[in-house]
């Protein structure tokens, strides 16, 4: 197997077509050889990236900018793994990394969650058995609290000060126990999560009250693999999913702004009142009807085939790759 | 394609086969001959023996991988890998997007019909020559940039296969896909020749790039060319130079411009007929051939041979021979000036002649050659089956006769074991696929489109592709979920959930479970639960067995190891009441299991001791009948059983059961004060 690691230059040079597309194709800069498969990864800061790989182990590899290489910085080996020898000489694969610098969070396929920072050779804190199932997918709630989701539908938050191996919370869809994939926070509103699941199914959470979530969408209909809010623009979303699809989920309410003779008195002045309390246009995602305020959903993909595994998004970019080994890049998304 | 393992010798060595997934096992033995038994090779570290020759003319597809060293008397394993090309990085551009387009052309239907259809079928004929032509300068860029000599020859042999490849499906497509008529057929031709036959590109750059081209000694070379393609403007734009400097050529330049200026050509439109195109080709090729028997030219030989390539004059045409370089483009330029109204089923004759003429019994054809003159004879099936041996990959046969299935130009083939040609090589094509640690995933596709054998293929090979991480195994699942296989889907499941029992990942193997609705492994994930609890006194994964949720109705097991829980909880939370209740629903219910009811009854001691009273009269009664059924089945297994622990507690149950309904009959008989 050659598995490779590799950083593209999107450039921002090349003619912009008749629909806005951008003809420049991302050129390669360099890469470097990663064993096993790449289950996730994220930059940890302007020159760090750090992966992790299905043999169990999570390296941080750093980008030299002034030569365009890539070497392997530091390398946790066996931050996951079975007990028993049978199984791929114990490696369990490590299905999820977040960071926030200098801290490292993975977690994997043996139900373990490891605090790494990035300095220290040895693991800050392991929580063994965390999960009696695999957990899929981790990301920050805030800085010492962190959010997984694992394969029998729960989400749990871990407090990392505290230093008991229990989750501080742990929230259940109700009915049946359809794992989770993904899992991410919005933004600026802490206690807003987003979910998704084995049967495509978006889910939103408010964490502050109940143990069940706010909402369920039917989204895909296959395995959603990731969900992200654009970090600057929270009204958005973007779900990706094993059956080929990419979904821009836009809960911005604040569209048609224009106030219309015809609604001089009526609509316009709600949108007014709406704006100017700063939290209720963002409670557009926490609403119980999501369809009666006029959530625009839009599929990127025209021709789908084979699964999106994985998408990020930033400033007006992004960027998604498919399992037919192709990476697209779009670099006008609210054009 | 053969495959020859070279080293293997059966006339020396007894060999012996195992097959693989993707891998065929040769061994060599010492039995039957001298000796008797069979040796077995240790496994020794492998190096890794590339050997293929990749001449056109034969094919070797097996990388061979020779494990030990050939000292006499040991023998040796061969791996012998099939469909090697899958492996090379550079064409799995290649794969990826030829899938894609394969994929669009079986969406597309019969929507449209007539010329539009054909339009759509030659645009897809076009989308997969760009995809090789881009393979191609990929793997040029390679082979540059390499530095390694094995690899750049490597490389550089791919680009010419690639080539060549494009070259046949290029033809294919003029000839078969867009079926072009008489007239555009030879623009077409000519198209092909000029993009195809590139030997000659560098001298035509380094004399249109010189400051003087006229002096350059392959002046006429170039100029040649150029009419030998058919190139009249370009000609004419080289010949004007030559003529500047040197002006005694004048008339003779003049006339010739002329003739060539007038040549008459096919066009695409439907701007004249047929017969129109030959009444003024007839009348132009008369006005040649009398200025060359007048003598006009005689003074100046290059201009006399161009016209007499004009004129058609094989012999003049052939002397060019080094500048045409292959046969193929002697026949169009042939056509060019002889018969440029051809029709496509006269191509055959031309063809064969050409061919004849050219290589002038000095050299035998090449396969290349015996596949073009195959398409040239409009034999479809003998394309494909030349190229099906010749080349090392089903890549471009499957592809190609799929496209020309869609133009419905094969007749039902009916191969001897059931399925059509173009069924039989996606189906050997995607079998290579699968062999792939991560193409597998497009094979699945092609495995789609097969009517007859697809379904049965695909579920063989879904089985054995390796399961090394849970995300791969989502994607085998979900593949056989959309496609109803529900055999693989439990065999799938069954596999990863032993997987996370033997590493004692409980929650994971519970999850594999209830995807496959497997009710028989939630019993044995439950009962492994339950021997923990037994042996450690707590229940391990709470989190697990406290949220079940509805998967709890999976299984009998299940639904008591929840409600048991559940049980467990109501006591620590000082809810007897109900926990009694629960209690006693497990056992008369019948949802514990037999062996368990002694635990159960235990765990209703303290309840029975309790100070306030919780079982009702009735439910001691349940819990007396329950105890003498335990121990009455069990009287005689335990006759000579001196088990001091069990005779007691069920002394102490006996006692404690009595005490109980002693005190809850004179309490129920109390009348309340009101």
């Amino acid at each position: 197997q050659d598995n490779r690691i590799s950083l593209w230059s999107a450039d921002d040079l090349g003619n912009v077509g008749l629909n806005g597309e951008c003809h420049g194709e991302p050129h390669l800069l360099c890469d470097i050889q990663h064993n096993g498969d790449v289950m996730d990864m994220q930059f940890l800061d302007q020159e760090r990236i750090v992966v992790a790989s299905s043999t169990g182990t999570v390296t941080i590899f750093r980008h030299h900018q002034n030569n365009q290489t890539l070497s392997a910085n530091h390398r946790w080996e066996r931050a996951h793994y079975h007990v028993d020898q049978d199984t791929s000489c114990g490696g369990a694969a490590c299905t999820g990394v977040v960071c926030n610098n200098p801290e490292i969070v993975t977690v994997g396929e043996d139900g373990r969650i490891n605090l790494f920072r990035a300095d220290q050779k040895d693991a800050v804190r392991t929580i063994d058995n965390a999960d009696s199932s695999t957990l899929h997918a981790v990301t920050f709630l805030r800085t010492t609290e962190i959010l997984t989701v694992n394969s029998i539908g729960q989400l749990k938050i871990w407090d990392l000060r505290q230093q008991r191996n229990e989750p501080s919370q742990i929230f259940s869809l109700a009915g049946d126990r359809v794992p989770l994939h993904c899992v991410d926070r919005h933004p600026n509103q802490q206690h807003i999560v987003a979910t998704g699941g084995q049967d495509g199914m978006l889910s939103i959470w408010d964490i502050r009250q109940g143990t069940m979530p706010v909402s369920l969408l039917n989204a895909h209909e296959a395995e959603m693999w990731e969900v992200h809010f654009h970090p600057s623009n929270p009204d958005h979303l973007f779900t990706c999913s094993e059956d080929g699809s990419l979904w821009h989920w836009d809960a911005s309410t604040n569209r048609s702004e224009k106030p219309s003779f015809l609604h001089q008195g009526g609509r316009s002045t709600t949108y007014l009142s709406h704006n100017t309390i700063n939290q209720s246009v963002v409670s557009a995602w926490l609403s119980n009807d999501p369809t009666k305020d006029r959530m625009e959903i839009t599929n990127l993909i025209p021709n789908q085939t084979l699964s999106v595994n994985s998408l990020d998004v930033l400033g007006p970019c992004l960027v998604y790759g498919t399992d037919a080994e192709a990476i697209y890049v779009n670099r006008q998304l609210f054009a | 394609p053969t495959q020859v393992v070279p080293g293997a010798d059966p006339s020396a060595r007894q060999l012996c086969f195992a097959w693989g997934p993707a891998e065929v096992l040769v061994c060599e033995t010492r039995f039957g001959r001298a000796g008797g038994s069979r040796s077995r090779s240790p496994s020794r570290s492998q190096s890794r023996s590339p050997s293929r020759s990749q001449s056109r003319s034969r094919a070797l597809t097996g990388s061979v991988t020779d494990t030990g060293e050939g000292a006499p008397g040991s023998s040796r394993v061969f791996l012998v890998r099939r469909d090697q090309d899958i492996y090379i990085q550079t064409l799995r551009k290649l794969f990826n997007e030829s899938h894609g387009i394969f994929m669009g052309l079986q969406r597309s239907e019969d929507e449209l019909a007539g010329k539009s259809r054909k339009a759509q079928l030659v645009q897809v004929s076009k989308n997969y020559r760009s995809v090789i032509r881009a393979c191609m300068e990929d793997m040029h860029q390679a082979a540059v940039s390499t530095r390694d000599p094995a690899l750049q020859g490597q490389y550089s042999t791919q680009v010419s296969i690639l080539s060549a490849m494009e070259l046949i499906w290029n033809l294919c497509e003029i000839l078969f896909v867009e079926a072009a008529a008489a007239g555009p057929l030879l623009l077409r031709l000519l198209d092909w020749v000029r993009l195809h036959v590139c030997d000659v590109d560098s001298m035509v750059r380094e004399v249109l790039s010189s400051e003087n081209p006229s002096k350059h000694k392959l002046f006429w070379n170039v100029v040649d060319v150029f009419v030998l393609q058919g190139r009249m403007d370009e000609a004419r734009h080289l010949l004007s130079k030559e003529v500047t400097a040197n002006p005694t050529s004048m008339n003779m330049y003049k006339i010739l411009d002329d003739l060539m200026k007038k040549m008459p050509m096919p066009s695409l439109g439907n701007t004249q007929t047929l017969t129109e195109l030959e009444l003024k080709w007839q009348h132009w090729h008369e006005e040649c051939q009398r200025f060359l028997q007048d003598g006009t030219f005689a003074s100046n030989p290059h201009m006399e041979s161009i016209c007499k390539i004009l004129v058609g004059d094989e012999d003049a045409i052939l002397e060019k021979k080094e500048l045409m370089t292959t046969w193929y483009h002697f026949l169009v330029t042939r056509l060019l000036y002889s018969h440029p109204t051809v029709k496509p089923m006269e191509l055959r004759f031309y063809a064969q002649s050409s061919m004849d003429l050219f290589l002038g019994g000095e050299s035998s054809p090449e396969p290349l050659d015996m596949i073009l003159m195959a398409a040239f004879e409009f034999e479809m099936h003998q394309v494909i089956k030349e190229c099906s041996i010749v080349l090392s990959n089903w890549w471009f046969v499957a592809h190609l006769t799929d496209l020309l299935d869609h133009c419905k130009l094969l007749q039902s083939h009916n191969l001897y074991f059931g399925s059509n040609m173009r069924e039989f090589l996606l189906l050997e094509y995607a079998s290579g696929l699968f062999s792939h640690h991560s193409l597998w995933q497009l094979g699945v596709d092609y495995f789609d489109h097969c009517p007859e054998f697809g379904r049965v293929y695909l579920e063989l090979h879904i089985e054995r592709i390796p399961l090394n991480t849970e995300q791969k195994a989502l994607k085998v699942l979900r593949i056989c979920e959309q496609r109803q296989m529900h055999e693989q889907v439990r065999s799938v499941c069954k596999i990863m959930a032993m997987k996370a029992l033997r590493n004692n990942r409980l929650g994971s193997a519970l999850s594999w479970s209830i995807r496959a609705k497997d009710a028989a492994f939630a019993t044995l994930i439950s009962d492994r639960f339950l021997k923990d609890y037994c042996e450690r006194g707590c229940f391990s994964d709470l989190d697990l067995i406290d949220n079940l949720g509805p998967s709890m109705l999976l299984s009998d097991r299940l639904t008591f190891l929840g409600k048991y829980r559940e049980f467990h909880r109501l006591y620590g939370e000082k809810r007897f009441p109900e926990a009694a209740r629960l209690l006693l629903t497990l056992m008369t219910a019948h949802i514990a299991p037999c062996s368990f009811w002694m635990t159960l009854l235990t765990d209703a001691l303290p309840l029975l001791e309790q100070k306030e009273i919780i079982f009702s009269a009735e439910q001691t009664y349940e819990l007396m009948r329950c105890l003498e059924d335990l121990t009455a089945g069990n009287a005689d297994k335990q006759k000579f059983q001196e088990d001091d622990v069990e005779t007691t507690k069920v002394e102490m149950l006996r006692l404690a059961l009595a005490r109980n309904l002693a005190r809850v009959i004179v309490k129920e008989g109390t009348v309340e004060g009101s």
